[in-house]
């Protein structure tokens, strides 16, 4: 598990007033200001510090893919030799229609699996097709793959760190 | 929210260019209204009705746990179906597990544990193994890879 430098206590001021959303008006910045009792010019420089470290991935629209359409998740596990998933895990994670990519441990005999790469389609035979292709990139080094879908979500809460 | 037909073509652009980039600036909706084609006042509403209909499930910054020194794991079980509704209410009332997912599969639950230290990630695990009475098997990231794609509308 990866970790970085903690936040310091006015990061996570501007964490606290940000993490559901940005508030919907012309000043957003300001707002958040407001909120965590700091100037909108130390907002922005901090936010846009924390663009560059990449402790803010992105700011923007989060769609719900369902609501797109998006119907058929299937998470695509892959059983590669260690020594390549990172050759493929650049190939695979480029292709567009993969939204999440990642090298995760193996836990054997039950798991095998050490690649994930998450697909979204508008139903399974879409997914399925996707998952040719990135077998097709993947080729000799697949030892084995499945397609886990979801059938259920039991909760969504998104990120949250306490107040 | 079933119905992505009765988004119009300002929706559909709102969703196509503002995945990413949204900027930090004192008047941020008004500088993207002009490539937009759009008002300001018509783009926070526009956004304000997506964020209500479920068309958008978040606006603003998506946060990297792991860089402000948190911890991400995602973590699966294999619970049969009999005992499935008790474990996922114990599982789903703990505020660390952030999402939880049946899926099709003997590793039946997945769910994203969402910590502020590697401790509480560690305490949260031990507690739905004994609460559950199952094993957990825990898959924090070794590794993420980079990723290009935005959901077209």
């Amino acid at each position: 598990m990866t970790t970085g430098a903690p936040i310091d206590e006015i990061d996570r001021r501007i964490v606290l007033a940000t993490q559901s959303g940005l508030p919907l008006e012309p000043q957003p910045y300001h707002a958040v200001a407001r909120q965590a009792g700091i100037s909108a010019e130390e907002v922005m420089a901090r936010m846009r510090r924390m663009l560059e470290s990449g402790a803010i991935r992105r700011i923007g629209v989060v769609p719900n893919h369902y609501a797109l359409g998006y119907k058929a998740n299937g998470m695509t596990v892959w059983d590669v030799p260690d020594e390549r998933v990172d050759e493929l895990g650049e190939k695979v994670g480029a292709l567009d229609f993969v939204s999440h990519c990642y090298c995760r441990p193996r836990h054997l005999p039950d798991w095998p699996y050490n690649f994930f790469a998450m697909v979204h389609g508008h139903d399974r035979g879409e997914v399925e097709e996707l998952v040719c292709r990135i077998a097709a990139l993947i080729g000799d080094a697949d030892c084995g793959h499945e397609i886990l879908y979801s059938t259920r979500i039991l909760k969504k809460t998104g990120l949250r760190i306490g107040g | 929210m079933d119905k992505p037909g009765q988004m119009d073509e300002l929706d559909r652009a709102i969703i196509n260019e503002l995945q990413g980039g949204f900027p930090v600036c004192d008047r941020p909706f008004a500088e993207v209204t002009a490539r937009l084609h759009t008002t300001e006042q018509e783009l926070v509403s526009r956004i304000d009705r997506m964020l209500k209909d479920g068309v958008l499930s978040r606006f603003g910054p998506m946060y990297h746990a792991e860089r402000m020194g948190g911890s991400l794991s995602l973590a699966a079980m294999k619970i049969p179906d009999s005992d499935f509704e008790r474990v996922a209410g114990i599982v789903n009332a703990m505020p660390e597990v952030a999402h939880n997912y049946a899926r099709d599969h003997a590793l039946s639950m997945w769910f994203v544990l969402a910590t502020e230290t590697p401790q509480e990630h560690a305490a949260a695990l031990e507690r739905i193994e004994r609460e559950t009475g199952y094993p957990v098997y825990d898959m924090p990231k070794v590794k993420e890879y980079f990723i290009g794609l935005r959901f077209a509308a």
